[in-house]
């Protein structure tokens, strides 16, 4: 298993669009890939759980990631991290 | 006659009758069924074409108001497949064996009460997404579409406010204007209006009835009002508008389309000045081939507080994108204590146009300065930026502003944070600045000459003086060979020069500065086809 955390620099959060860019790239992969912030895990692969984390600006979100992929899986998702959030 | 005013989104005039768009719930019942299994092969097939109509309106959408806004109708596809929202609805049916419907409109509720206990704005608002899908499945089955616009004149569509997959149905054919009670100039309901070029008003006064239906009305997007049941004055006044517009229209649409370039085979970039992301429909409309100076000090005059980094970025964002690759040239703050902003703290002035005003701020405040500038490069990742700086008068300040720039590209760098390359060029409006142009040309990519400024400092007049106006010439020479010299000196060091202030759109003197060498004209939106004409009409070689 891999974990990797990030801490949030967008004004708005994980708001619909990145959270369903999140989504897009999570069912790319096989690996089980969980999103938390501060409490338990959601599956990364549904949009409603993301979105009810109400991650903001200066939270931290860890992620985790376990199967086949998780080494590209860790790597798509960070990238898109970055670029979007 | 009825008067209503509202935030006009985009100019033009719009007259017929009024339809008013209403959402009509559904009311669903509980119902005992024994058949569960059929229930989901129906919940299978309500889905799948849910997510079929979805994708069809998402095609639709990218067409008509650009990917970005597009995307909420992907996002609706992912929520109704989202696991949670299928397993609730598959759930109830089978441990309660009652019917799909109620399953829908109990999950809906859930899933809507969750966003709506949130403490974030934004994400409260995201409880209608979820009644839109659902609303979605339950249309599906009932086999009925929702506020579907059924008309066979076009017509000026009412509303309290409308979400994008309401709009994305409409004929566009049918409409004339939209006209909503809520709604921002920014909503998806003013973009659709500014890329489908109709008259359209957000936030308007009046109270939503179903007596309105079928009224007639005139919708005056350059006032932002609306008349219901117009007076005989009125409604001739406004068709002579309308007459007008659409005479001025025709005679110009030629012009679209057409290379800016004169008969002996100079070519000119022709490009707009715009004041505000609304004058963007204004601009594509009139088919310049850039912006040639965005002003951005709006942001800095509508906000309460400094605008973020991040609402600087998505507003320079949204327009490079909506250019598509087209040159933005974007001004840097130019704001002084004649465009007074309460939270910038500025004192009182003798001499305002002397004083502490934009560079002059920047370098002073750099925070403030950075902010603007990491928005900007952030957002020329999404398009093709330029950068340009205001009353320069030395080396120095252009040199500590190259520097500013390279610190905040580190910053960027080392934050990792996406950020392009953007042209920098400087403002040529006072004197200092052509006299020392042969040396500031070598720091820069491009000039670009305010004469509304260089004009008022070259002549010493105040233009809000009207006494003065006996001893103003706008063609004066001296303000006409400070421009020759501004171009000789940027052509030398091999730079662009270009002019964006009034005196551009001046057609006089399109020859003069065509023979003169001006690489652009930047000139506001409404002035790009006339020029066109005269430059297409004009030969630099002949007397």
């Amino acid at each position: 298993m891999k974990t990797f955390s990030y801490t949030i620099k967008d004004e708005q959060g994980i708001h619909a669009r990145p959270a369903g860019e999140l989504v897009k790239v999570a069912k790319t992969f096989t690996s089980e890939i969980k999103i938390g912030n501060g409490g338990s895990m959601v599956d990364a692969k549904k949009i409603f759980g993301i979105m009810g984390l109400g991650a903001k600006k200066g939270d931290t979100v860890e992620f985790s990631f376990d199967g086949e992929d998780e080494e590209q899986a860790l790597e798509a998702v960070s990238k898109l991290m970055e670029n979007s959030l | 006659m009825q008067v209503y005013h509202g935030k006009s989104v985009f100019g033009g005039i719009a007259i017929g009758k009024l339809w008013v768009f209403s959402k009509k719930e559904h009311q669903v019942v509980r119902v005992k069924v024994q058949d569960c299994e059929k229930e989901l092969v129906r919940y299978e097939q309500a889905k799948e074409e849910a997510i079929k109509q979805l994708q069809a309106l998402y095609e639709k959408a990218c067409k008509e108001v650009g990917e970005a806004n597009a995307a909420i109708f992907e996002i609706h596809q992912m929520m109704l497949e989202d696991e949670d929202y299928t397993d609730s609805i598959k759930n109830i049916v089978t441990s309660q064996q009652v019917n799909l419907e109620y399953a829908i409109g109990v999950t809906a509720d859930n899933f809507s009460t969750m966003f709506a206990s949130m403490e974030d704005e934004y994400m409260k608002a995201r409880a209608a997404d979820v009644k839109d899908i659902s609303e979605r499945l339950l249309s599906i089955l009932k086999g009925k579409s929702n506020g579907e616009l059924k008309t066979d004149t076009p017509v000026i569509v009412l509303a309290d406010d409308l979400a994008p997959s309401e709009t994305v149905q409409m004929d566009k054919e049918k409409i004339l204007s939209f006209v909503t009670v809520h709604g921002s100039v920014n909503s998806h309901t003013a973009i659709l209006a500014r890329t489908m070029s109709i008259p359209a008003l957000v936030g308007t006064d009046l109270t939503l009835s179903e007596e309105l239906n079928g009224q007639e009305a005139i919708v005056d997007g350059f006032s932002g009002t609306i008349y219901i049941q117009p007076d005989e004055k009125i409604r001739e006044e406004l068709e002579r508008k309308k007459e007008e517009e659409e005479e001025k229209k025709k005679l110009l649409l030629t012009l679209k389309g057409k290379e800016d370039v004169t008969l002996d085979g100079q070519h000119v970039m022709l490009y707009a000045n715009i004041g505000n992301t609304s004058d963007l429909a204004m601009v594509l409309k009139n088919d310049a081939s850039g912006i040639g100076l965005f002003r951005s000090e709006f942001i800095y005059l509508e906000s309460e507080d400094f605008p973020t980094e991040n609402e600087q970025f998505q507003i320079y964002k949204s327009v490079a994108e909506t250019m598509a690759g087209k040159r933005v040239i974007i001004r840097t703050l130019d704001i002084g204590a004649d465009k007074k902003v309460d939270y910038f703290g500025l004192e009182p002035e003798e001499n305002p146009a002397l004083g502490y005003r934009a560079i002059r701020i920047c370098l002073s405040q750099p925070d403030i300065f950075k902010t603007q500038l990491r928005a900007i490069l952030r957002a020329s990742v999404y398009g093709n930026i330029a950068v340009m700086y205001p009353m320069i008068t030395s080396l120095e300040e252009v040199r500590r502003i190259k520097e500013i720039v390279e610190e905040v590209k580190k910053e960027l760098s080392e934050q990792r944070i996406a950020f392009g390359e953007v042209l920098q060029g400087i403002m040529i409006e006072t004197p200092a600045a052509v006299m020392m142009s042969e040396e500031l040309a070598k720091e820069v990519d491009f000039f670009s000459i305010g004469t509304n400024d260089l004009t008022q400092y070259t002549l010493a007049i105040d233009r809000q003086n009207p006494k003065l106006d006996a001893f103003y010439d706008a063609h004066h020479p001296a303000v006409l060979r400070m421009i020759q010299m501004t171009v000789e000196n940027a052509h030398k060091a091999g730079i662009w020069a270009g002019i964006c202030g009034e005196l551009g759109a001046d057609l006089s003197l399109t020859k003069e500065f065509l023979k003169m060498g001006v690489d652009e004209l930047s000139v506001s939106p409404g002035r790009v086809l006339p020029l066109r004409k005269v430059i297409r009409e004009t030969d630099v070689t002949k007397a």
